[in-house]
């Protein structure tokens, strides 16, 4: 099989993958990070996201083999304390949608900068939830970030 | 079947990939994946075919601005150029358009260059770029290269001035002091929605008007019957007077699932009206 190398939730890795394999495919089957979730397979819903180089992206439309070389980070990755403020605003029910929203909203998180020209709610559109009605969602994103900029303020 | 079925070409320069479009014409080229991998499971013989990944291809990334010319490498995502503040103060018709383009996971991978060659006629990128007199560069082993203007891209839908050995290398647009600039999309909703309708248009002095439709014709149409009414005579009475003008341009929209022909000829003539008020 060919193997493809990687940066994956920070450490280097070597991957097995078929010519044919999403990187979803790869991540869940190949390497069972089953974080990552398939909803639609079309690159609608966002359940399936990742940070590719720092940027979000579908892994369902994703080849394996363009992850080479890249920095790939999963749901995974995301540290535990930092999702507080989506637990505490309601931002997940049943869950589908839960590991591509931490993923965008950790995005978010990582580059406040995106809010001098878009919207929480422009940069959380490709993650579809059908049970919080989003404004969950939307306020969880916007504690983290306030927290975010309380912490820096805080340190001198 | 060929005996390349199923494999995929990673080349690192553009030589080596255009030697390899010459070798096998029938390689599919892969840019951003997020129209060829749409249901990419159930396409099976999908699977069989042999591809030819772009997205390492440095030689396409970057964008460059000299005094005349914008120069996009069909690496180029929507996301390079949202980011990008040169466009921001220049061209906001483009960040407009990509903004559009499906939400940010889609906005990151998908290149301008692929919404060109994927033809569709319901597009975003494309008639913005249209509207700003976009060239399309194309590479082969055989001939070198070439240069198509966007607006005369498309011979039919989904037929276009590409050879099967051929690569879109890179997109360049004049540079233009724009005292105009309107980018509109008339979908479902805000996000993830492709055009029921969709006008992109531009005016400066030494150009004149340029006006592109979407989803109202098989190709995307630059409307230069329109563009010269309105260099002539300026914004008529009433949105009916762009009537002929639009139909002799082949606004001819059809019924589908996102929409009718009776609102899409409406709704073109009303946005433009309205942009010009
Ligand atoms: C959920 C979703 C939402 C979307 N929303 C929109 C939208 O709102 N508006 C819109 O316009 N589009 C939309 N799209 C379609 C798609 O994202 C765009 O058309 C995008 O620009 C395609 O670029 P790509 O790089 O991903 O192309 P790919 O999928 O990699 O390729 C598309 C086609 O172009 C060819 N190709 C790519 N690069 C080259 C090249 N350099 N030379 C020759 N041929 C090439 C490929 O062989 C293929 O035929 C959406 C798609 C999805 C999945
Ligand atoms: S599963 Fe990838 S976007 Fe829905
Ligand atoms: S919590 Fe159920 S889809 Fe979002």
């Amino acid at each position: 099989m060919p193997q493809i190398q990687l940066t994956l939730n920070g450490s280097p890795a070597t991957v097995d993958y078929e010519p044919h394999h999403r990187l979803l495919d790869t991540l869940r089957y190949g390497l069972a990070l089953t974080g990552t979730k398939e909803g639609c397979g079309e690159g609608e819903c966002g359940a399936c996201t990742v940070l590719i180089d720092g940027r979000p992206a579908n892994s369902c439309l994703v080849p394996t083999y363009q992850a080479r070389g890249c920095d790939v980070r999963t749901v995974e990755s995301i540290p535990a304390e930092t999702l507080r403020p989506l637990l505490e605003s309601g931002a997940t029910q049943c869950g589908a949608c839960t590991p591509g929203v931490v993923v965008t909203s950790a995005w978010v998180r990582s580059n406040p900068e995106l809010i001098e020209t878009h919207t929480l709610r422009q940069l959380m559109a490709g993650n579809l939830c059908r049970c919080t009605g989003y404004d969950g969602i939307i306020d969880g994103v916007q504690q983290g970030l306030d927290m975010d900029a309380e912490s820096r303020g805080a340190k001198p | 079947m060929n005996a390349d079925a199923g494999t995929i070409a990673m080349p690192d320069t553009i030589d080596e990939a255009l030697d390899a479009m010459a070798a096998n014409p029938d390689l599919i080229p892969v840019a951003g994946a997020t129209d060829l991998f749409v249901h990419w499971p159930e396409h099976l013989e999908a699977h069989e075919r042999s591809y030819l990944d772009l997205s390492h291809l440095h030689e396409l990334r970057g964008i460059t601005f000299t005094e005349e010319t914008i120069t996009l490498g069909a690496g180029t995502s929507y996301w390079d150029v949202i980011r990008d503040p040169r466009f921001r103060d220049e061209l906001p018709i483009l960040v407009n358009a990509a903004r559009t383009v499906g939400a940010v996971q889609i906005q990151t991978r998908g290149t301008w260059a692929g919404n060109i060659a994927n033809a569709s006629p319901a597009a975003d990128g494309v008639p913005a770029l249209m509207a700003c007199d976009a060239t399309v560069h194309l590479a082969s082993a055989a001939r070198g290269e070439t240069t198509v203007p966007l607006a005369d891209f498309y011979l039919g839908y989904k037929q276009m001035r590409r050879e099967p050995d051929e690569l879109i290398t890179r997109i360049t647009l004049p540079r233009r002091a724009y005292d105009f600039q309107y980018f509109e999309k008339v979908g479902a909703r805000n996000a993830q929605t492709i055009a029921k309708v969709g006008v992109s248009m531009t005016h400066a002095a030494e150009s004149g008007w340029r006006i592109a439709a979407a989803s109202v014709a098989p190709v995307t149409l630059r409307c230069r019957n329109l563009e010269a009414q309105l260099d002539d005579e300026g914004r008529p009475a009433s949105p009916d007077d762009f009537e002929s003008a639009l139909q002799a341009d082949g606004v001819a929209p059809i019924d589908d699932i996102r929409s009718t022909a009776a609102y899409r000829s409406k709704v073109i003539a009303c946005i433009i009206w309205h942009a010009l008020a």
